[in-house]
C-alpha cells in the first residue's frame, strides 16, 4: 500500500474527483472570508490603535444596507454549496442498474464480504477496475461504518437493516478500508484493504476458491432445508417474480398497506412474518429470527430475488441436506491483523 | 467551623467575599455571586480531569501503534474526555460562572429570581459530577460521550448506567439555571432597563436559557430509555429486542445539537462585551447581534440530523437537514461581520481580554467555515466521523467557547475578586493558547481529509506527521492553561486593587464596588442607553 505523506488522499473512484472539486470550491470561499476577516481585524487593530488614554472614538451604530449585504451574499453562497453538495450526494446514492452487488456483513471486529460468484473474504475487498459496484451492508451486532477514503464514500452499517453504497473503482492499487463508527474495544483494528485489480485478475482471484457457492445457490439449499417450499407456492404466497413488485399487506396494527418487496421487506418477512402479512393469507409462518445468521438471510434474499418464473418455485424434489452449512465466515480466521498489514507495507 | 483561607481582605468595606467566612456560609449561600465562585472552582476541577485524559490520548497518538495505553483504556479515555468536557465543563462553563455572577449585576437586580433553586442546581451539578467521577474510579465507561445504541444499551460491559445517571442529574442543574435566568431577565430588570437596552451578554444568556429549558429534558428522556433497555431489556433501540438504533440518534442529537449552541452562544455574548469595551464603541448593529442569538437558538433545534447524513436516514431527509444547517450558519456570520465592523474607527487597546476576543473571532470563523464543509452532503459523506469533524468542533468548542470563557474570566476577574491580574502574563498566556490551539487542531483537518477515523487508538503510519504536530501543539496548549491558573491565583493575594471600573467599561456591573457588596448595589440603579462610550469619562486613565 502506498503510505507516502500527502495532502490529499489518492483519487481512486469516479466519485473522488467530484468530491475534491466541491471541496476546493469550499476551500476557496473559506480562504476568501478568512482573509477578509483576519485582514480587517489586523488592519483595524493597527490603524485604530489607542493613541492617547483618554481617546473617545466617534460612535457608529450600524448600517442596514451592510447588514443586508452580509446576510444575502453568504446566504447565496451557502445555497450554491447546498445544491452542489446535494447533486454529488444524490448521484452517490443512485447505483446504476448494471452494478455488481457485493455483500458486506460487519461484526465486532471484522468485515465479512461475499462476492456474487460466491467467493468470500474477510477484511479485504477485491474489486475489478472500472466495474460499477453496489455494496449491500448490514451488521450482526452494533453499528459500524464502511469507509474507503480513496473512494470518498462511507456508509453506516446498521444492525437490523440493509444500507448501500456504490462506486466505480478507477485506479489499480491497494487502499485503506476503515470502520468509521465507534464499535467497541477493537474499533481501530476493524480495518482492512481494498484491492483494485484488472477484471482479468479479478476473475482469476474469484476462481481461486473452488468451493465457493453463489449466494442464490446457497439460498436455494437453505430454502429447501428449512422447508420453505412446502408452503410457498402452494398454501403460502408465491415468491416467483415477487422482488421489486408491490405487495398488499396487513401490518401489525391491522392496517392495510401496499409495500414494495425490496431486500428489507424480504428480510423482515423472514424474521418477523407477522409484521407485514400478505393480504389473504393466515399467519402460519414461524419466525426464523433465532435460526438464520445474517449470511444465511442474505443468501435467502438473493435466492428469492433470483426467482423470476413460476417454475423456479416448484416443490423441491432433491434430497434434503444434512446439518445446515454454517456461514463460512465463522470458519475463516483473520490471518493478519490490519496493523500487521500496515507494517508489512511500509 | 474552619474559615476559608486566601480571601482578600478589604478594610472596612463589606463585600460578598468578606461578609461571612465559614465554610458553611459558602455551602449554604444563596448569593448568586458566591454560587458563581462555587461553580467556578468545580468546573475548573472537572476541566483538569478532562484535560488530563486529552493529554494521555495525545501521547498515545504520538506514534502509529503506541503501547502507552491499551485499546480499551483509550476508548475509556476519549469517553471520559467527551462526557466531562461537554456535560460538566462546556455546557455549564459560562452560564453558571460568568452568567450567575453577571446576570443580576448587568440588569441591576439584587439576585437571581430563585436563589435557593440556584444553590440547588449547584448541588445537582456536584451530584452528577460525583457519579461521573465514581464511574471513572470504578473503571470507566467506553461508549463515547454519544452513547450510541445498541452498543451502549446491549454490548458495552462498562459502567454505562452510572455515567448516564450522572449526566441525567447534571441535566436538571442546567434546566434550573435556564429557568432562573429566564424569569430573572423577564421580571427583575431595574428601572430603565428595557429589552433593547439589555447588554448583548444578557441576550446571549437568554437565548441559551431557552435551549436549556427546551432541549435538556429530551436528553434526560433519551438517557433514561437507554437505562431501561440496558437494565430491563425493554426493546427501544436494540433491533434484537425489536428497537430502532437510529431512533436513538434522532433523540440524542435533538438535544446535543442545540447543546452545541448552549456551549457557544454564551461565548458570543462575552465577545460582544469585550469587543465594545476595548474599542470604546457601541456594538455595530446591536439589534442584529441580539436577534442573531435568538435565531441561532431557534434554528439550532431544526438541524439535528446533519449528524446522521450517512447513518441510514433517507436521502430526502439528508437534503432537508443540509439546507437547514446552512441557514443556521447565517446568523453566526452576521455576528462575526458586526464585531469586525465595531472595530472600525474605534480606539483599540490590545489588552488580555481583547486578545482573547480577537483570537475567538478568528478561530470561530475557521470553525464556522469548516462547518459548511460538514453541512455539504457531498463532502460529509467523505469526512464524517474522521478527524475533520474533531478539528471542526474543537475550533468551535475550544477555540470558541473556551477562549471566550478565558477572555470573560480575565475581563470580569477584577469585578469578582477586586484584584488585577498581571497584564503582561495575561497577554503571554493568551498568545500561547492561540498558537498551541492552532498547532493542535489545524493538522487534524488535513488528517481527517486523508481519512483518519476518529476514536482510533492506533493508525496507519502515513498519518503520523500530522499527529506529531497535533501532540506538540497540545503540550503548548497545556502550558497556556496552566499559566492563568498560576497568575490568577497569585493575584488573589498579591494583585493590585482593582477599583470599581478598572477597564472603563460601560455596563451596570461596573458602577458598583469590586468586589460587589452582598446586595450588589447600595441603591437600585437606573439604566440608560447601553454601551454609552461616547459619554464616558476617560480623563483619569
Amino acid at each position: 500500500m502506498d503510505t507516502t505523506f500527502r495532502l490529499f488522499p489518492r483519487e481512486a473512484s469516479q466519485l473522488a474527483s467530484q468530491v475534491d472539486h466541491l471541496v476546493l470550491f469550499l476551500v476557496a470561499v473559506s480562504v476568501f472570508f478568512s482573509v477578509l476577516i483576519f485582514g480587517a481585524l489586523t488592519y483595524f487593530a493597527i490603524r485604530y490603535r489607542r493613541r492617547s488614554p483618554d481617546e473617545r472614538p466617534e460612535q457608529i451604530h450600524g448600517s442596514t444596507l451592510l447588514e443586508i449585504t452580509w446576510t444575502v451574499i453568504p446566504l447565496m453562497l451557502t445555497m450554491v454549496m447546498f445544491a452542489w453538495g446535494a447533486k454529488v450526494f444524490v448521484t452517490a446514492h443512485r447505483p446504476p442498474d448494471d452494478a455488481m452487488e457485493i455483500f458486506v456483513i460487519g461484526k465486532q471486529w471484522m468485515w465479512k464480504i461475499q462476492h456474487p460468484e460466491g467467493r468470500r473474504e474477510i477484511n479485504t475487498l477485491h474489486l475489478p477496475l472500472g466495474q460499477p459496484v453496489k455494496l449491500t451492508l448490514t451488521s450482526q451486532d452494533v453499528i459500524h461504518d464502511f469507509s474507503i477514503p480513496a473512494f470518498r464514500v462511507k456508509q453506516d452499517v446498521v444492525p437490523g437493516m440493509y444500507t448501500n453504497e456504490w462506486f466505480v473503482p478507477t485506479r489499480i492499487g491497494e487502499y485503506h478500508l476503515f470502520c468509521d463508527q465507534y464499535c467497541g474495544a477493537k474499533h481501530a483494528e476493524m480495518a482492512g484493504t481494498v484491492v483494485v485489480c484488472t477484471p482479468a485478475d479479478y476473475q482469476r482471484w474469484l476462481a481461486g476458491d473452488l468451493t465457493a457457492e453463489p449466494p442464490a445457490v446457497a439460498g436455494k439449499k437453505l430454502f429447501a432445508l428449512y422447508g420453505c417450499n412446502t408452503c410457498h407456492g402452494q398454501y403460502g404466497p408465491t415468491l416467483a417474480g415477487l422482488y421489486g413488485t408491490p405487495v398488499q399487506v396487513i401490518d401489525q396494527h391491522g392496517n392495510r398497506r401496499t409495500v414494495i418487496a425490496d431486500e428489507a421487506y424480504l428480510r423482515e418477512s423472514i424474521l418477523y412474518p407477522d409484521v407485514k402479512l400478505v393480504t389473504g393469507y393466515p399467519n402460519r409462518m414461524p419466525s426464523f429470527k433465532s435460526t438464520l445468521s445474517e449470511e444465511q438471510l442474505l443468501d435467502l434474499v438473493q435466492y428469492i430475488k433470483s426467482l423470476t418464473g413460476a417454475a423456479e418455485t416448484a416443490p423441491y424434489k432433491g434430497p434434503l441436506l444434512g446439518p445446515a452449512t454454517q456461514p463460512s465466515g465463522a470458519e475463516l480466521r483473520i490471518e493478519n491483523s490490519p496493523f500487521a498489514n500496515y507494517r508489512t507495507n511500509q | 467551623m474552619a474559615s476559608i483561607p486566601y480571601i482578600p481582605e478589604y478594610s472596612g468595606v463589606e463585600t460578598y467575599l468578606n461578609t461571612k467566612h465559614t465554610v458553611l456560609s459558602w455551602l449554604l449561600t444563596e448569593d448568586h455571586k458566591r454560587i458563581a465562585i462555587l461553580y467556578m472552582i468545580s468546573i475548573t476541577v472537572l476541566f483538569a480531569i478532562g484535560g488530563t485524559a486529552a493529554v494521555i490520548m495525545r501521547l498515545q497518538l504520538l506514534t502509529p501503534h503506541s503501547n502507552l495505553v491499551e485499546a480499551e483504556t483509550y476508548n475509556k479515555l476519549f469517553t471520559l474526555h467527551g462526557i466531562v468536557m461537554v456535560f460538566f465543563f462546556l455546557v455549564p462553563s459560562i452560564p453558571t460562572t460568568l452568567g450567575n455572577f453577571l446576570v443580576p449585576l448587568m440588569i441591576g437586580a439584587r439576585d437571581l429570581a430563585f436563589p435557593r433553586i440556584n444553590l440547588f442546581s449547584w448541588y445537582l451539578y456536584i451530584a452528577g459530577a460525583s457519579l461521573a467521577i465514581t464511574c471513572l474510579i470504578l473503571g470507566g465507561v467506553d461508549t463515547g460521550w454519544t452513547f450510541y445504541t445498541p452498543y451502549s444499551s446491549s454490548f458495552s460491559n462498562t459502567h454505562v448506567v452510572l455515567a448516564i445517571t450522572g449526566v441525567f442529574i447534571a441535566g436538571f442543574s442546567s434546566i434550573f439555571t435556564g429557568l432562573n435566568f429566564i424569569v430573572t431577565i423577564h421580571k427583575m430588570r431595574c428601572p430603565g432597563m428595557t429589552w433593547f437596552r439589555l447588554p448583548l451578554f444578557i441576550w446571549a444568556m437568554y437565548a441559551t436559557s431557552i435551549i436549556f429549558v427546551l432541549a435538556t429534558p429530551v436528553l434526560a428522556i433519551t438517557l433514561a430509555l437507554v437505562g431501561l433497555e440496558r437494565i430491563l431489556g425493554v426493546g427501544i433501540f436494540d433491533p434484537n429486542l425489536g428497537g430502532d438504533p437510529i431512533l436513538f440518534q434522532h433523540l440524542f442529537w435533538f438535544y446535543s445539537h442545540p447543546a452545541v449552541y448552549i456551549m457557544i452562544l454564551p461565548g458570543l455574548g462575552v465577545i460582544s462585551e469585550l469587543v465594545t469595551c476595548y474599542s470604546r464603541k457601541a456594538p455595530f448593529g446591536y439589534a442584529f447581534i441580539a436577534m442573531a442569538s435568538l435565531a441561532i437558538a431557534i434554528l439550532g433545534f431544526l438541524v439535528w440530523a446533519h449528524h446522521m447524513f450517512i447513518a441510514g436516514i433517507s436521502i430526502y431527509g439528508g437534503l432537508v437537514f443540509s439546507v437547514l444547517s446552512f441557514l443556521v450558519a447565517i446568523p453566526s456570520a452576521i455576528k462575526v461581520f458586526n464585531w469586525t465592523a465595531t472595530l472600525y474607527k474605534g480606539s483599540i487597546q490590545l489588552d488580555t481580554p481583547m486578545l482573547y476576543a480577537l483570537g475567538f473571532i478568528g478561530l470561530f470563523t475557521v470553525g464556522g467555515l469548516t462547518g459548511l464543509f460538514l453541512a455539504t452532503l457531498g463532502i460529509d459523506m467523505h469526512v464524517h466521523d474522521t478527524y475533520f469533524v474533531i478539528a471542526h468542533f474543537h475550533y468551535i468548542m475550544v477555540g470558541g467557547a473556551v477562549m471566550a470563557y478565558m477572555g470573560g474570566l480575565h475581563f470580569w476577574w477584577p469585578k469578582m475578586t477586586g484584584k488585577l491580574y498581571p497584564e503582561m502574563w495575561g497577554r503571554i498566556a493568551a498568545v500561547i493558547l492561540f498558537i498551541g490551539f492552532n498547532l493542535t487542531f489545524f493538522p487534524q483537518f488535513l488528517l481527517g481529509y486523508l481519512g483518519m477515523p476518529r476514536r482510533y487508538y492506533a493508525y496507519a503510519p502515513e498519518f503520523q506527521v500530522y499527529n506529531v504536530m497535533s501532540t506538540a501543539g497540545a503540550s503548548i496548549l497545556a502550558i497556556g492553561y496552566l499559566l492563568p491558573l498560576g497568575y490568577l491565583l497569585w493575584s488573589l493575594r498579591w494583585g493590585k486593587t482593582a477599583g470599581p471600573n478598572p477597564f472603563h467599561a460601560a455596563g451596570l456591573e461596573w458602577t458598583t464596588a469590586s468586589p460587589p457588596p452582598p446586595d450588589n448595589f447600595d441603591e437600585t440603579p437606573i439604566a440608560g442607553e447601553p454601551y454609552n462610550y461616547h459619554e464616558m469619562d476617560f480623563s483619569d486613565v
